[in-house]
């Protein structure tokens, strides 16, 4: 059996800070802190949690785009965190990523044209001038857009219009994994409909496999076959979509649910209202980290750092209690 | 009589490529102690109405036509001297993104206690008390440490506390929120809703809230206006406009978000998308300003702009075919 796409193992990405402005000790965030995941070719898994749990910094470390503390990054069997460079260079064609806000990661003097060109031309990807520019006329189409367009720069379009640049650029690469994080919480709702809709068609037409970082939980829900839930570095759920929306096991997972506002007026809704912020990754709380806020704490829950665990076929919760907590249903 | 009536609202912009007709033509009152939410996306003239009302648009290049009138008075025939008196007293603001209206260089406690002292009079110690005891009611921990604190040791969602309590801290007859909690993470949002419903039943002030979330509309608000490009498109009670929206816009808004709890019921569907995008406010728009991207366009609604017209109790909407009467869309 072939492996999966990606596998993520124990992955940790520690940032150094300075404690202070002149603080000469220097401390660490502890942004990821043994985070642990796989995706099948052609799958989406969703990432998500409050801002600040580390979301970013996995798909960054899936991207290569610094270091990692440890743990590895395995692409189709091969390491992405320690390759070297040339074998570096096909991986990065492999795994592409969509930003949130296009206009910044589209280089602003460039013609689209050039945008859409130039990772053809660094992979070497097409076989003679003609070809690439049979190349470039067709992403536009493919992310339907005019082909008259090409002449323009990124300034001249709509947001919904850009990310469509935005996404053309990272199918130029015939990648297998796209990375996408937050790619569409930026648009208005009419244009991210449109959006969402055109990645789910591209990724059943190329079967590509999507990381898809996102804090709207309702647009992860359509989006989504799996959802791994984090909460400062770690992961505290990873369940299929189903398990996920239909009978959360966390307590922090039930929370951030019952926490989105339903467009029903007079839905009987009883949100969980958690106390306060997420506490800082530079001094994670002991134990379980989510103690501090979480309703259900016990004794236990403040020494010991619970481990992830199966609780079904494919669903893994890191939580002390042996039962998920009734509170909540959707 | 309502506590605040606008009649016919146009703020035009001047610029480079044209006018911008960001605001045209927009009518609606709020009463006292009631939610009025204001939707649609961005561009659409939503926080150039709510800047419009505090007369806080920039003149050049903007313009404010039309009346404003606030428990009587026209806002818009105030010497600057008075309208500075009502702003921040009988009415107040509170914006998405805190820090642009927080002091970076002035402890919080300091800006809640100048607001009291200059509209309410009274001195520093009085109003030292007061920040305090506004501190605990928007839920911050610590308030005595807290008011000593500049705006960037503070959360966002801390920050937004303490605009809420700046804002109440003269007891204001009308709060206006523009996307309060946009910025914020969806705990911290149930966290500044759930407040902002507390002290709505503690302090009764009536506040339009500005957001394009349909499900915050749908938590909070009583009555809903739905604006896009720049004119009021739909108004009714929330109920009313969730159970049976009239303009084609609104329904498409509708079936553009997915529902979460959508996949318990089987597959998810695709989602209903509008097509194109929002016209450019400079040019002039003749005919109906969704034309471009109604399903149901035809050559009247290109030549004839439709009026606002009761297409249910209490509920309005501007389109030549929407469905009257108790028909659900
Ligand atoms: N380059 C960096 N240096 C220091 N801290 C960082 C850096 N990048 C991210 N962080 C911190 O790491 C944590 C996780 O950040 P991020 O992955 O961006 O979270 P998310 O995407 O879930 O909002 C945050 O506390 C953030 O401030
Ligand atoms: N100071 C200004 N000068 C020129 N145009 C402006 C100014 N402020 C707002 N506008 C324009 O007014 C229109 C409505 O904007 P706005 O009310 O901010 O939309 P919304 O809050 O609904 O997103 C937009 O086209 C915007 O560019
Ligand atoms: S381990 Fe304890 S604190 Fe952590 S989520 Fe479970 S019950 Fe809550
Ligand atoms: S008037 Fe015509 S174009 Fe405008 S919303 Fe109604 S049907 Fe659509
Ligand atoms: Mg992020
Ligand atoms: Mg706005």
């Amino acid at each position: 059996m072939s492996p999966p796409l990606l596998q993520v193992n124990d992955l940790k990405k520690h940032f150094p800070v300075r404690a202070g402005l002149f603080g000469p000790r220097s401390e660490r965030v502890y942004a990821v802190d043994g985070v642990s995941f796989e995706i099948e070719r052609g799958e989406t898994l969703s990432l998500v949690g409050e801002s600040g749990c580390g979301k970013s910094t996995v798909g960054r470390a899936i991207l290569r785009l610094f270091d990692v503390t440890a743990g590895q990054v395995i692409l189709d069997g091969q390491r992405i965190d320690d390759a070297s460079p040339s074998a570096l260079r096909q991986m990065r064609r492999r795994v592409q990523v969509v930003f949130q806000d296009p206009f910044s990661s589209l280089n602003p003097r460039m013609r689209v044209r050039d945008i859409l060109a130039e990772p053809i031309r660094n992979f070497g990807l097409a076989k003679s001038a003609a070809d690439l520019d049979a190349r470039v006329a067709s992403l536009m189409d493919t992310v339907r857009l005019p082909r008259e367009a090409l002449n323009r720069r990124p300034h001249e379009f709509s947001g919904g219009q850009r990310q469509r640049i935005g996404i053309a650029r990272a199918l130029a690469a015939e990648p297998e994994l796209i990375v996408c994080d937050e790619a569409v919480s930026a648009l208005d709702v009419s244009v991210k409909a449109q959006i969402v809709n055109l990645l789910q068609d591209l990724q059943r037409e190329f079967g590509l496999a999507l990381l898809f970082i996102s804090h709207d939980l309702a647009i992860v829900e359509h989006m989504t076959h799996r959802v791994a839930v984090m909460y400062l570095g770690k992961i505290v759920e990873l369940a299929p979509k189903q398990e996920i929306f239909a009978a959360p096991s966390h307590p922090y997972t039930q929370a951030l649910l019952s926490a989105v506002p339903l467009p029903e007026p007079g839905a009987a809704r009883s949100p969980i209202i958690l106390r306060g912020d997420v506490p800082s990754p530079i001094n994670p709380p002991s134990g379980c980290r989510f103690h501090t806020r979480c309703p259900f704490a016990f004794d236990r829950c403040r020494i010991e750092e619970p481990q992830l665990r199966a609780t079904g076929s494919d669903q893994w919760v890191a939580c002390h209690l042996d039962e998920p907590p009734q509170g909540w249903r959707p | 009589m309502a506590l605040l009536e606008v009649e016919n609202l146009q703020t035009h912009f001047r610029t480079p490529g044209g006018i911008n007709r960001a605001v045209d033509g927009v009518s609606f009152h709020v009463n006292e102690g009631e939610t009025l939410a204001i939707v649609g996306e961005s561009g659409c003239g939503k926080s150039v109405t709510s800047m419009s009302l505090m007369r806080l648009i920039p003149e050049p290049p903007g313009r404010i036509a039309g009346a404003i009138r606030f428990a009587g008075r026209d806002l818009l025939q105030l010497p600057d001297r008075e309208m500075r008196a009502i702003r921040g007293n009988d009415i107040s603001m509170i914006f998405q993104e805190p820090m642009t209206s927080l002091n970076p260089v002035l402890t919080v406690g300091r800006q809640i206690r100048e607001t009291l002292m200059m509209h309410q009079g009274l001195d520093k110690q009085a109003a030292e008390v007061r920040a305090i005891e506004m501190l605990t009611l928007v839920g911050i921990p610590e308030p005595k440490r807290r008011v000593r604190e500049y705006p960037h040791q503070l959360s966002g969602g801390m920050r937004q506390r303490v605009m809420i309590a700046i804002a109440l801290a003269c007891n204001p007859k009308l709060l206006i929120a523009d996307e309060p909690t946009t910025a914020l993470d969806v705990t911290i949002q149930a966290q500044i809703l759930k407040l902002m419903l507390d002290l709505k039943r503690r302090v009764g002030a009536a506040i339009i809230l500005i957001t394009h979330d349909l499900g915050v509309v749908a938590e909070i608000a009583e009555r809903v206006m739905v604006m896009y490009a720049g004119r009021k498109v739909e108004e009714a009670s929330v109920a009313e406009l969730f159970r049976a929206p009239r303009h084609p816009y609104t329904q498409g808004l509708l079936g553009a978000v997915p529902r979460l709890g959508s996949s318990l019921s089987g597959a998810s569907k695709r989602l209903a998308e509008i097509p194109g995008q929002v016209p450019d406010l400079r040019k002039p728009i003749t005919g109906c300003v969704f034309a471009g991207r109604c399903p149901l366009v035809t050559d009247l609604c290109r030549q004839y702009a439709p009026g606002l017209e009761e297409k249910g109790p209490r509920h309005i909407a501007a389109c030549h075919y929407a469905a009257k009467g108790a028909v659900a869309a």
